[in-house]
């Protein structure tokens, strides 16, 4: 009777090392993200009211002819990812915060990259939706075409290199008393190179610029997502311990 | 089971814990009692791995924290005041996304199980926003011991909690510790932890000032040997 109980244990034990359960633990945190989520809509409804309200305040501020608006587009659209996308990394790692569940994630024996990882991909994917409701939104408010396959190239990069340095940091400031306005603080300098390079390769896909001349910013946005997800995978365990 | 030896914790310049040396044999219930501010929340904290220690040893199953820290979580369970579980999923739902991260076999008969023992059998397809203070004390024990750790930290679990829902928490906590479980608890009430520790530790000014066995205590009351301890 008791070698039964102890070997039920100690299988229960085995199971729980941390060899192995690493993507498990990353599926389990965007699945749990994503689940929450479709069930309140806070985050995702915050996120989009407030871009397509600041879309809005461009077109109406900015009255502008065809041409000047296709020079205006990329920092338009890259403006209003940015400011949304604060507003969704902050809420995001706030309900982690709030009812102690960040304790909770970080008590699972798994390395603690992978609910870095987790977050990155699911306010990613917050981010991506909101993305692609805002952009015919645009494109019939600008009369401008955004549907261009380079284009949604560069917002994607430039989306991951976002929420790979904006994860880290709301991981921060989420546990100070001011993180709503920690956060834009501590991310907008630190984040300024990803959003130089995603306006310059923006802007020269909208106006139909050489391909050589874009390059440059989608190479620079490539090794700035590297650089942040790497940066961000040495030292999240730091951030989140005390 | 546990073993911490000169125990210091700094946050800045103000040193909350300063040399605590503090032992726990399998199968223990501790109860860890001090007023507000001694440091239990700190201690519990750093026994968790969710705080680094500043100087001093901490060895736990056999696992020296912070270096081991991922074999140590494998075998605890944490409860604190705050119920660690998501309001917008469902009992079950959150018990199965703690069921993943714990990488835990034999998911749905284990869920199950943790959910017929904490008695929320009946509520597993509702969300945890939508249940009482004491609903979610009771779910969050659940969620310590889904993955069936050798030692549960509780660290003031009847906080917020009414008559009804700490008696309820006495008999589920008296579950979790019959199953030969080692536990330390953190409390401010001591009736509580009269009824349910074995061995009583006071924490105060940032070193256990004493230590004493049910059996020791029963020449003097609990109330008597805690005021002894503060004023030493």
């Amino acid at each position: 009777m008791i070698n039964k109980a102890t070997e039920i244990k100690s299988a229960r034990i085995k199971s729980t090392q941390p060899k192995g359960s690493f993507i498990k633990a990353v599926a389990a945190v965007v699945w749990k993200d994503i689940r929450a989520e479709l069930r309140s809509r806070e985050l995702f409804s915050a996120m989009l009211v407030f871009s397509l309200l600041i879309i809005l305040i461009f077109n109406f501020a900015l009255e502008l002819d065809i041409k000047t608006r296709q020079s205006v587009t990329a920092g338009v659209l890259w403006a209003t990812f940015a400011f949304a996308g604060t507003l969704g990394l902050n809420r995001s790692m706030a309900i982690e915060k709030d009812r102690g569940c960040l304790d909770g994630l970080l008590l699972a024996p798994v390395d603690r990259s992978a609910i870095y990882f987790g977050k990155v991909i699911s306010n990613l994917a917050f981010m991506l939706i909101v993305e692609v409701i805002v952009l015919p939104v645009y494109s019939v408010l600008y009369s401008i075409n955004l549907f261009q396959p380079g284009l949604l190239l560069v917002i994607l990069l430039g989306s991951i290199g976002y929420t790979a340095v904006g994860t880290l940091l709301s991981a921060m400031s989420v546990q100070t008393r001011t993180r709503d306005i920690l956060l834009p603080i501590l991310l907008f300098p630190v984040v300024i190179p990803v959003l130089l390079a995603a306006v310059k390769a923006s802007s020269g896909f909208l106006t139909g610029a050489e391909l050589a001349d874009i390059l440059l910013p989608i190479n620079l946005l490539i090794a700035y997502d590297i650089i942040f997800i790497a940066v961000a995978f040495m030292v999240f365990d730091s951030v989140v311990e005390e | 089971m546990i073993t911490v030896k000169k125990l210091v914790k700094r946050f800045g310049l103000k040193t909350v814990l300063r040399g605590v040396d503090f032992e726990v044999q399998p199968g223990e219930f501790v109860a860890l009692l001090g007023p507000n501010g001694a440091g239990k929340t700190t201690f519990l904290r750093i026994l968790a791995s969710l705080s680094r220690p500043s100087l001093g040893q901490v060895n736990i199953a056999g696992y020296q924290l912070p270096s081991q820290a991922a074999q140590v979580r494998a075998r605890l369970g944490v409860v604190s005041h705050l119920p660690l579980l998501y309001g917008d999923l469902t009992a079950e739902e959150n018990l199965r996304f703690y069921a993943r991260m714990y990488n835990i076999a034999n998911v749905e008969e284990r869920i199950a199980e943790v959910l017929e023992m904490v008695g929320l059998n009946a509520r597993r397809r509702d969300l945890v926003r939508t249940f009482s203070r004491g609903m979610q004390q009771r779910l969050a024990i659940g969620r310590a011991v889904l993955h069936d750790p050798d030692i549960v930290l509780f660290d003031e679990p009847y906080t917020g909690l009414d008559q009804d829902a700490s008696s309820m928490l006495d008999e589920v906590l008296k579950t979790v510790a019959a199953k030969g479980r080692t536990v330390v608890m953190t409390s401010h009430d001591l009736a509580r932890a009269e009824d349910l520790a074995t061995r009583f530790d006071i924490l105060s000014r940032g070193v256990i000032s004493a230590s004493a066995s049910r059996k020791e205590l029963k020449k003097t009351n609990l109330l008597a040997f805690y005021k002894q301890a503060l004023a030493g």
